[in-house]
């Protein structure tokens, strides 16, 4: 039993996470954030893989040709598009607290101005 | 919370989280074993009943085709929140300038680079275009391709000016075409609702299974949501290159 897909996945959330914790600046932070949204995509990959399986298009292929799940395709695209989103968003947020503190440092941003 | 302190309250959150996924992944079905219906399913029905050969674009426009009109929302509304974010403030005049060198003269651009993206510009737009179109057939779509044709408009900044590139994607036009799009998956949707059937459902001829105007609705919404991306990623960029170049032309005049 291979689980290293699954293994990848797990390590790429937490050294994410960890990335996110330690980080010392806003968009190195998003970086960080970028590289755990990646290990869904891994997961929801590897939980529809087929070994041996062609992608799940038929276009010259005849249908019936052993291929992968593509729902689990589509919920990654999905995924992708969220995380495209959320990332212009929060390098907007960024541009803003730069303007507003004159720092990128993420504990530079506890004092609150009225 | 000091750094210390932080990165110790992370590694035993980590650690016990660390656990729980590593339980978790012994439950999962081993790697290359997938058993699930659905997928299995999908993949010998779904040419048949939509005449679309890529059975993903058939998930996301088609079976999952109301997930996907949210989807593209929450692309817009992050497109709108950036826009909004990146807006002009008043507060901003009174800022002072953060380059200190203001008189240093900004290199002229390389001749490789002027005519690697005047050669980029074009094939990029047009593999774009060429993405959303096949996106029923072959490996593509509205979001994969719009990304590569707002990758195309962006290769028009790297080879030009600015200007040049606000001429190409002026913000006044996008702001008219990236809804344009938005709006155009719902008019495909309702399209369904004016023929007696549901929100989404398939009112356009299937044709034949493999050639260009196939798949019913599926190409259309592929077409609509090209263009909402392709012009959210271009306003996007323009956004955030109004930023820094704006600052940077008021700095040289002052």
């Amino acid at each position: 039993m291979s689980v290293l897909p699954y293994l990848v996945a797990a390590w790429l959330l937490l050294v994410g996470c960890y990335g996110m914790v330690t980080s010392r600046n806003l968009v190195h932070l998003i970086v960080c954030l970028s590289v755990t949204q990646s290990s869904t995509y891994i997961l929801l990959l590897a939980v529809g893989y087929k070994a041996g399986a062609k992608p799940p298009i038929f276009f010259e292929v005849p249908v019936g040709t052993r291929a992968v799940d593509p729902i689990v395709q589509a919920l990654t695209l999905t995924d992708i598009v969220v995380s495209l989103a959320v990332s212009a968003l929060l390098l907007a947020l960024t541009v803003q607290a730069h303007k507003r503190s004159g720092s990128l440092d993420p504990s530079s941003l506890t004092i609150l101005k009225g | 919370m000091t750094r210390r302190a932080r990165l110790v309250v992370f590694l035993a959150g980590a650690g016990g989280l660390a656990a729980l996924l590593l339980w978790a992944i012994s439950g999962l079905p081993s790697f290359g074993n997938y058993q699930g219906p659905y997928g299995n399913v999908l993949n010998h029905v779904a040419v048949g009943a939509r005449h679309a050969t890529n059975v993903v674009s058939a998930v996301t426009f088609d079976y999952r085709g109301i997930d996907t009109l949210m989807e593209e929302f929450i692309f817009f509304t992050a497109v709108i929140g950036t826009t909004l974010l990146l807006r002009a403030q008043l507060a901003e005049e009174e800022e002072p300038a953060d380059d200190d060198a203001t008189d240093r003269r900004t290199p002229a651009m390389s001749d490789a680079v002027r005519l690697g993206g005047f050669v980029m510009t074009g094939v990029t737009f047009l593999f774009g275009v060429y993405m959303v179109l096949h996106g029923h057939l072959t490996p593509g779509g509205g979001f994969q391709g719009g990304i590569v044709v707002g990758t195309g408009v962006l290769t028009v900044y790297l080879a030009s000016e600015y200007e040049t590139f606000l001429r190409v994607s002026s913000p006044t036009v996008l702001d008219v075409v990236e809804p344009a799009g938005a709006g155009g998956y719902i008019l495909v949707g309702l399209g369904g609702l004016v023929g007696g059937a549901s929100f989404l459902y398939n009112f356009l001829p299937l044709g034949v299974t493999g050639q260009l105007p196939s798949a019913g609705m599926i190409p259309v919404l592929n077409a609509a949501v090209g263009v909402e991306v392709g012009a959210g990623i271009a306003l996007i960029v323009a956004e955030f290159l109004e930023q820094t170049l704006q600052v940077r032309k008021k700095q040289q005049t002052a």
